[in-house]
Parts: structure tokens; sequence; C-alpha cells
């Protein structure tokens, strides 16, 4: 479904800032004396980030707020000095009653507002598209392209109640309220939740995105001076959500590396969790959690708790996250990709009413529904076996739902961007009905 | 760390699972509770003292007069405008102490209620009474009707409304209320996630006083339709009847969107479907979608009649006609059918694709367009004018400017990559204050000091609305601008701690910011009861006390219940403006008998049933629910068979009233 890039991005000028991305002199030359001054004292992370994404989108905001003083100083100045110059007590003004119509001015002020929104359209479809969460990034700062080799690392965001997980599938560790990122390099978070909506936010780096229970969201993004972060949950969701933050630290390759290491090493020493290492600072108390985060310690910890303090994992089970999305962590679950599978088929008829409790996700309430698939009997296992060898007879895959940035700038003047296509079963490559791995959960990204 | 749950579980046949434990707990409760307790019981006994219920209840409660229901649905407004504001107070002192390890004074119950509440009141039960009690009270006399096209509804409307109202204040002390925001996101709204009665009393309290909503927009559209005076063509109706329009026509396409999507929720939560959950394939992206596609036009739904308020008030007070009124009106039909093609900028970070993000965005930006026509036909109109500094045209110059502001924070966040960085921060909570309070409130208080000499006969006092308005307009703006800074440092709303000590000036300047706004409304509550005590001294007797150009000027303050004696006819778009102009006679004779519609209790028996059936619904008590809701169905039939809905006014009684009126302008010098 995706066009080739090549095709509506024909190569040609090389990359480089573009003209209305790349607002930082533009921001400025008006600012001066405006945003800037008036927020110099504050620490404004939305306006002066330290990742390349946020900057754009704190530029955006710049770009934005000038376009539209354009307008809007002159009308409240206009409505100041009418309103003073036309007081009643001013016998001095003209005053005529029945003036109420001027084609000139209607003209006037119906075509301003519209010129200013044609600007402000035009920069919204492009930055729009250029800043997709679900696109690759395409440069590491306003001067430097991205290597055309570039692996972006890949953390899997969990938001649990109510505190984060970040699981690292490169390295094969876990964290719990800390995220460590190198400088400098890509990343592509994929997210998702365990329970309830929140929204994944380290306004320093990137816009936020939802996190959601059984959809993945995806957010790439990069940092691009080291230092600690702030990042939160800035939606809602529910009694412990202001403790819902965690620290994002920016660090160097090499400390980067030995961050790894460390949480490696940390694990072996029998689930004791961490010891707070340089160059991380205040690293809480050891919890009781630690080690490898199997099905098992990650249903302990996905119960709802608060102000939960750092957890490191040294190994993780490399299902586990695309187990959560799937929403069959907890052993006698279907996975809701098995379900679609299922229904995609036509369903199971009157015989699927026998495993309804099989697909009760909803994990604090209704009690009734989990104690009947947290510990399984034989009936259930058979059942979801004979599921999952239905399911498995379905060849087929997702593509990866990332979006390419586009290798060639000139579609920021309009032409040449590829339209992100919707995620769907369409490109499904034929694979070996053998293959053990589960059927994708494609339809789970909440990609509409 | 572990959550302490509370156990609720417990029912029984009688009660349901209203028991002990739904009493108020908390030690502020519990003192509310009294305090209101108390306050109660005084009213009661002083409305039985002073004897006033049989006249409360002939003279008001079943009253189908346009007019009173009007008033009460500003009193509606306003009692919950002291509820609603309270809660922001509370949220606000909160906020401004929870530093360093503070907890505060409120846990993570109670501040998740009042935020939830505080959004819920303020929408439906502040923002939406006093709406519909302007267009109630203005729209017919605007038109030169009698009454609305369906009285005996509009009584129904406003009680439905006011049962929704009760079981809100309810919840405060019964049980709980919802701690989901204001729109109550699944999963989090879903039983799983919100067990108890909170969620089940926001459902019933929005489904009951949604009915009234719809009724009342199906009743001024059929009024504004068929019953405009003759001469009075659609493009000479006044802005404010235009606006009226188009916020019915948004109504009535709008909330059966929300009742729908109400009850998806509540066969979510009663039956045990799956629409929103996690479970079975349900999806709660689906009620994002359906409740913002209520809860866009609902913006529009509560701004568009105050467009039309300022419309009147500056031409009013400028003495001038107002600048383009068909680009006016066109605006206005734009921007009623664009609000329907922008709710997904409430949630461009929920991973639409860029083309669908862009497409809300520029939808939402080209909504600034009409809007900045309207603003510069209010520029215009006051251009080579003689603008009189009355409080309406006061709060409307402050409207000017501070809804600008607003109208720029809005475009910014429709912005896609922007809103990302400012979605949900407390930027976002600026912005919509600033329209809300910017534009809807200062309009309500442009509209009450505006008709208020209609309404009562007697204009308000200007010293203490002038108190009010300088402690409302900068008190905004020091409640406000501290809330833009922190979404630019990338504070997020509905915290109930922080760990920044470095923010906490900004949340104190806030603080201070709402006392200054209490400040302004006790100088308006102030005003209302000095001017009610001053009454004759403030007395109009003209029924134009400001060279009014619409025809709700031509007749009396207090107009008489039939409004008009005799239909005017209209010419011009500014009626009475034009009537004046040409010397039309006031006629004094020739009187016939006027047909009027009969007080009925009906509406409020209905509601009082509907209330008894929500509140049965929220607490489980099946056998209330089940007589409650034979009840209704009982009571409406049984009204059916009454065939006593209608009188006339002898010819006798109106030639008294109008010749009273003719001794009054004599006396006046008019």
């Amino acid at each position: 479904m995706h066009p080739p890039e090549s095709r509506l991005n024909p190569p040609g000028r090389p990359f480089g800032p573009s003209r209305f991305l790349n607002q930082r002199s533009f921001a400025a030359l008006g600012l001066a004396g405006m945003l800037t001054a008036a927020l110099s004292g504050c620490n404004t992370v939305v306006l002066d980030p330290a990742g390349d994404v946020a900057r754009q989108q704190g530029d955006l905001v710049i770009v934005s707020v000038l376009l539209m003083l354009l307008i809007v100083i002159p009308v409240m100045a206009a409505v100041v000095i009418f309103a003073w110059k036309y007081r009643a007590s001013n016998k001095d003004a003209k005053y005529e009653p029945d003036w109420d119509h001027s084609t000139q001015l209607e003209l006037l002020i119906w075509t301003a507002p519209l010129l200013i929104i044609i600007c402000l359209g035009a920069v919204t479809w492009t930055s729009t598209h250029l800043l997709d969460p679900y696109r690759t990034i395409g440069r590491i700062d306003h001067e430097t392209a991205i290597a055309a080799d570039a692996k972006p690392l890949e953390v899997e965001v969990v938001a649990l109640d109510w505190k984060w997980l970040f699981i690292y599938p490169e390295q094969g560790i876990a964290t719990v309220n800390e995220l460590v990122v190198p400088t400098g390099r890509p990343l592509q978070f994929k997210i998702t939740s365990s329970s309830v909506m929140n929204s994944f936010y380290v306004p320093a780096m990137a816009g936020q995105i939802y996190a959601m229970p059984g959809m993945e969201t995806r957010l790439h993004a990069v940092m691009n001076k080291t230092g600690v972060f702030k990042g939160f949950s800035a939606n809602y969701s529910g009694a412990g959500f202001s403790s819902m933050h965690f620290a994002a630290h920016s660090v160097d390759d090499a400390g980067f590396a030995k961050w790894v290491g460390d949480v490696k090493a940390s694990g072996k020493q029998a689930n004791t969790g961490q010891t707070a290492d340089a160059p991380l600072p205040e690293a809480p108390a050891a919890m009781p959690l630690g080690g490898n985060l199997d099905r098992a310690a990650y249903l302990q910890l996905e119960k709802p708790s608060e102000k939960v303090p750092v957890i490191r994992f040294a190994s993780v089970d490399p299902e586990l996250y695309g187990a959560i999305v799937d929403m069959c962590v907890e052993p006698g679950k279907m996975c809701s990709s098995e379900m679609m599978a299922i229904d995609a088929r036509g369903g199971l008829g009157k015989a699927g009413i026998r495993n309804v409790s099989m697909l009760e996700y909803d994990k604090n309430g209704r009690q009734a529904g989990t104690d009947a698939t947290a510990t399984p009997d034989a009936a259930v296992r058979k059942e979801l076996a004979w599921v999952r060898a239905l399911c498995r007879q379905i060849p087929g895959s997702a593509p990866d739902g990332t979006i390419k940035a586009p290798t060639d700038m000139r579609s920021l003047n309009g032409a040449g961007l590829a339209a992100p296509q919707s995620i769907g079963l369409g490109q499904e490559e034929a694979r070996a009905p053998d293959s053990v791995s589960r059927p994708a959960h494609v339809s789970l990204i909440s990609r509409n | 760390m572990a959550i302490e749950a509370v156990d609720h579980s417990h029912w029984s046949p009688l009660l349901g699972r209203l028991w002990l434990d739904a009493l108020p707990q908390e030690p502020i409760v519990l003192a509310t509770f009294v305090v209101v307790a108390l306050g109660g019981v005084a009213l009661v006994a002083a409305l039985t003292y002073f004897k006033l219920w049989g006249y409360l209840w002939k003279e008001w409660f079943t009253s189908v007069d346009h007019k009173k229901i009007g008033i009460m649905y500003m009193v509606l407004g306003l009692i919950m405008f002291l509820r609603g504001f309270a809660d922001a107070i509370m949220m606000r002192i909160q906020q401004s102490i929870a530093f360093n390890g503070n907890e505060g004074y409120l846990n993570a119950h109670h501040y998740d209620q009042i935020f939830t509440a505080h959004g819920v009141i303020m929408i439906f039960f502040v923002a939406m009474p006093f709406v519909t009690g302007l267009m109630n009270y203005i729209v017919p006399l605007q038109i030169g009707a009698r009454d609305v096209s369906f009285p005996f509804l509009n009584n129904f409307s406003f009680w439905m409304t006011t049962a929704g109202a009760v079981l809100v204040m309810m919840s405060l002390f019964i049980g709980e209320f919802a701690q989901t925001g204001w729109l109550a996101y699944p999963p989090l709204s879903n039983l799983a996630y919100s067990p108890w009665v909170g969620v089940d009393y926001y459902i019933w309290a929005l489904q009951i006083a949604g009915v009234g909503t719809l009724l009342s927009g199906v009743n001024l559209i059929c009024t504004i339709v068929k019953m405009r005076a003759p001469g009075m063509t659609m493009m000479r109706m006044p802005i404010f009847t235009w606006t009226s329009l188009c916020t019915n026509i948004l109504i009535v396409a709008a909330f059966p969107v929300l009742t729908a999507v109400m009850t998806m929720l509540s066969v979510d939560r009663y039956l045990g479907f799956n629409f929103f959950s996690n479970d079975f394939g349900g999806s709660p992206m689906m009620y994002v979608n359906l409740i913002w596609i209520w809860g866009h036009p609902e913006v529009y739904i509560l701004i568009l009649p105050l467009f039309g308020v300022f419309s009147e008030v500056t031409a009013t007070f400028c003495g001038k006609r107002l600048f383009g009124y068909s680009s006016m009106v066109y605006a206005t039909l734009v921007i009623t059918i664009l609000s329907y093609l922008v709710w997904l900028h409430h949630f461009f970070t929920m991973g639409s694709g860029a083309s669908v993000n862009s497409f809300f965005g520029i939808t939402t930006m080209v909504i600034s367009i009409p809007t900045g026509a309207k603003l510069f036909n209010w520029l215009f109109t006051m251009y080579r004018a003689r603008i009189r500094y009355e409080l309406p045209m006061m709060w409307t110059v402050a409207f000017m400017l501070t809804f600008t502001i607003g109208g720029m924070t809005g475009v910014m966040l429709a912005i896609p990559p922007a809103d990302f960085v400012l979605h949900n921060s407390l930027f976002l909570i600026a912005h919509f204050h600033n329209v809300i309070i910017g534009g809807v409130l200062f309009g309500i208080f442009a509209a009450i000091n505006y008709w208020w000499p209609k309404a009562f006969g007697f204009k308000l006092n200007q010293f203490w609305g002038k108190v009010s308005f300088w402690l409302w307009v900068p008190g905004f703006w020091v409640a406000f601008t501290p809330l833009y800074i922190l979404g630019f440092m990338g504070v997020t709303r509905r915290m109930r701690v922080f760990d920044d000590p470095s923010i906490q000036i900004y949340f104190v300047i806030a603080a201070f910011g709402a006392v200054m706004i209490a400040g302004g409304i006790g100088a308006m509550l102030v005003q209302f009861a000095v001017s009610i005590w001053k009454r004759e001294e403030l007395k109009d007797e003209s029924g134009d006390p400001w060279q009014g150009r619409t025809l709700e000027w031509a007749t009396s303050s207090p107009p008489p219940e039939y409004n008009f004696a005799f239909t005017p006819i209209v010419h011009d778009i500014d009626a009475w403006d034009d009537m004046k102009r040409c010397g039309v006679e006031r006629p004094v004779t020739g009187f016939r008998p006027i047909h009027m519609p009969k007080s009925t209790g009906t509406g409020l028996i209905l509601a009082g049933l509907s209330t008894a059936l929500g509140f049965a619904m929220i607490w489980y008590i099946w056998w209330l629910a089940a007589a409650s809701f034979v009840g209704i169905i009982g009571y409406a039939i049984f009204h059916t068979f009454n065939y006593k809905r209608d009188y006339h006014i002898p010819v006798e009684t109106v030639e008294a009233t109008e010749a009273a009126r003719t001794r009054q302008l004599a006396a006046a010098g008019a």
C-alpha cells in the first residue's frame, strides 16, 4: 500500500533545512520582543526543548503566533482606538448612524483572515506530515541528516497503573519509571497501555501521543542534548495519575552502553532490584521486583500502585510486549489478534459462546472473569490451544507500520510528500505455514 | 503503596447499593453538607413562613410563560455557577499548596471528583441554562411572538434540566461524583475502573438534562421558523435570533449523539455490553470520537448566542446599525456547518494519520475566518459611532480584546504538531477558559446587564457592576496568564500534586486571580441585591432604557404576559428603531381577547419522576426505577387527557393593562 518513496520524491535538491520549518532565525527575529522575552524567566521547555522533534514543534508554535499576530495586533489596536475615539463624549468624532455596509471593507474582513489561514494551512499540512509521530525522523538536527544506515533504538513503552514500563527489545532489558536513551540516536517508541488511556509525553524530546490498551501508537524522536528531563502521563488516568512521572535521561553512547551493562548486571543479584550508579543520579531504594521480567512478573507489576521507584529488569521475555498489546499476558486469555482472526474467518458461531471468559481483559474490576483464566484448567488450555492452532493456519503478518521520513525536503513545498497510508491487511506477505510466530496484531495499531 | 479500595459491593432489594457508606465521609464535604442542609432548612422555613409556596407554585414552577421560564433558567445557572466556582477555587488552592511533598488538603478521590464536577457543572448546568434562559426570554420578544411554539414543552424542558442539576448536586452528599474528567473517557469510566456510582450520576444527570436541552432546541427552532411577526423575513431577523436559530439547530443535531453515546456507555456499565471496554474488541476510541462529535458543536452552541448578544449590544450602544448584517448572518451559518467538521482536533494525539490530522487542523483554522469576520463587523460598527459605555458595552469591549487572544491560542492548538506539545497542558486549559469566560461568560454578563431592565423594569446598579467588571476582567488575566506560561513549561492538567517547587509561584498567582474573580462574583451578587433594594431609583418607565433597536424594547418592562397586545409589523432589520423613526403610534384601542396557554404542573411532576428514575438507576434500586418509569409513562399519558390547556385573557384585562401602560408612558414623558 505504501507508494515507493522514489515515485513521489524524485531525486533533486539535497537535504537541507526547509524554508518553512527551520524557523529558528525566523523566531529569533520576531519573538525577540514578544514571547521569549516574556517567558525568558521561566523554564519553557516546550519552546526550548532538547530534542529536534520537539524543537520543530515548538518553532511551529512560534511561527503560528507570528503569523496570527499580523492580524491580531491591528485588530486589538483598532478595538482600543475606536473604543476611545468614538466614545459618546467625544463630539468631534464623526457619527454616521446609518452607515452599515462597505463592499471594500467586507472584502477586506473576509480576505485578510483567509490569507493568514491559507499560509497557516500550508504550514499545517506540511508540518503535520513531516512531524507525523509515526514517520521516522529525517534528521538529527537542522544541520545533520540522518545516516542512511542508522538504525533507531527501539523502546517499547507500556503505561501501567500508575507507572511506566520501558522495554528495550534490542538490549533485552526493561525498566520502570526510568527512560535512558543515547543522545543523537534516532528513537522509535512503540506505545501501549495495560488498562486505561494515558499519554506518553517527554516535553523536552517530542510531542505526546496517547497510550491505549490493546492498541499500539508510535513515536519517533531524537534527543540532541544530554541531561535529565521530565516525562509523564499527560492524560488523566485515575487516582495515581499525579505521580505517574519518570526521569528521561539522555546520555552519550558510552554512558548508554554502561547503563545497559549495569542493568544487566544488577538483575543477576537475584531479584534485589538495582543500585544507583553514575551517571544516573537519585535512583531510589531497591524494590522487591527486578531480575527477569517474565509474564508472571509483569502481572505482578501491572497491579495498581503509586509513586513507584525505579525498577530495573536484567532480562525480559521477548514476547511480553506483543502479548501486552494483544492483551494475552495472562495464561488463560485469548489474544485479541486471535479473536480477530477467528472473526475474520466468519467467527465460531455458537461455539464461540464457550470461550467468553478468555476475552475479558479488564483487570481491576471484573475479578470473576479473571479468576477463570488466571489459573487455567486443562479445559481452558485445550480450548486455547485449539484457538491458537486455528489462527496459525492463517498465513500473513503485518507490514511494519512505520512511515519513512522523506528523503527529499522539496516535499515541503507541497509536492512529493508520500501520503501516509493506513496500515491494513493489504500488504500481507505470505509466510511459511509452519511459522511459529503468532499472527501480528495488525489491526490493533490505532491508526485510522 | 497499595491503593486502598473501599468495598461498596453490598446490595439490598430495598435500597439497592445505597447504604451508610454513601454518606459524606470527608470533613470538607461533611461541613459543606451541614451548611447546605441548614441553609436548605432555613430556606424552606422562610418560604413556609412567608407563605410563598403557593405563589411560587402558581406563578413560577407551573408557569408556561417563556419569560418566567427564562428567568428560572437564569436563576438555575446562577446557583450552579456558584457551585462550579466553589469547585474552581478549591482546585486553585490545592494546586497552589501541593508542592514539596505537601499533599495539599484534597485527597485524590475528592480532587478528581472536583475537577470532573467543575467541568460538567460549568458546561451543562451553568453555560447551558444561561444560554437557554436568554434565548427563552429574548427570542419570542424579538420576533414579536406571544410565547414559544410549545409552551408546556418549554416548562418541561426547564424542569428536566433542573432534574439533571439536582442529581449532580445530590452526588456531592450521597455517594460520589465521577472521577474521570468531564467527558468520562472509557476505559476509565467503565465499570472495571469506576465501579461505584460516580459515573452513573454523570450518565443520568446528562441524559435527563439532555432531554430538556433537546426539547428546548426543537421548541425554539419551531418558534423562530414559524412565529415571526409579519414582515420579519429571515434576513430581517435580529442577529441574536439568528444566532439562536443556529444554536438550536446545532442542539437538535448534536445532542442526540450525546444521548446515544451515553446510552452505549450505560449499557456497557449496566448490561455488560462492550462498546467501549477493552474486552471483546470494544474500542474506547469510538467513544472519544462520538463524544466530541457532540462536544465540538457544543462549544458553538454556547458561544453563538453570545455572539448575538454582542451584536445587539454593540449596535445599541453605538447608536448605529450593525455593520455588515448579511455577512454576520453568513458567518454564523458557516460556523454552524463547520462546527461539525472539526471534532478530531480534540485528539490529534490519538495517532490518526497525518492526512486526517491535517484535514481537521485546517477545518478548525477555517472557522477562525467567519469568527474573525464577526469581530471585524463589531469593530466597524464602532467606527463612526457614538459609543455609550454602559455596562453591557464595557463587557463587549472586554470580550473583543480577550476573545481575540483566546481565538489565537485556539488556532495554535489547531496545528497538529503544535498540539502534540500543548495538548492536555495548562495551555489548553488557559485557552478554553479564555474563550469560555472571555466569550460566553462575558457575554452572559453583558446580556444580564442589558436585558435586566426589560425583565424587571429597573436597571442594574452601575457602581457595583463596574466593581464586578474591574475585578473580573483583570482577575481573569491574573488567573489564566500563569496557566498559559505553565503550558509552555510542559505542565499538564488535572494534577493534584507537583514535585517541582519552581513552578509554585505561578499557581499562587493563578489562585490570586481566582480570588479576584471571586470578588467579581461577590460584587455582582451585591449589584443584584443593591439594585433590587433601590429599584425605585433605578426604575425604567419607558420600556426602552437604552434606545434599543429590536422589538423587545417596543413593549413595557416587564412585558405583559401576552408580550404584545397587537402583533407588530416589521419593515426593517432594526424593527423598533425603524418604528421609532417612522413615528409609529402605539395602538390604544381595538383590543381583543388574547388566546394564551395555561399553566400546568406536569413538567415539574415528570421531571421529579425522572429524578427518581435516575437516582434509582444510579443506586440499583430496581423497584423504584420500575415504579418511576411506569409513573413517567403513566403521567405523560394522563396529561394527554388534560384538555384545559388554554384560556383567553378577557379584553377588559388587556384594555386595563394597556391603559396602565399608556399612563406610565405619559408619566415618563415618552
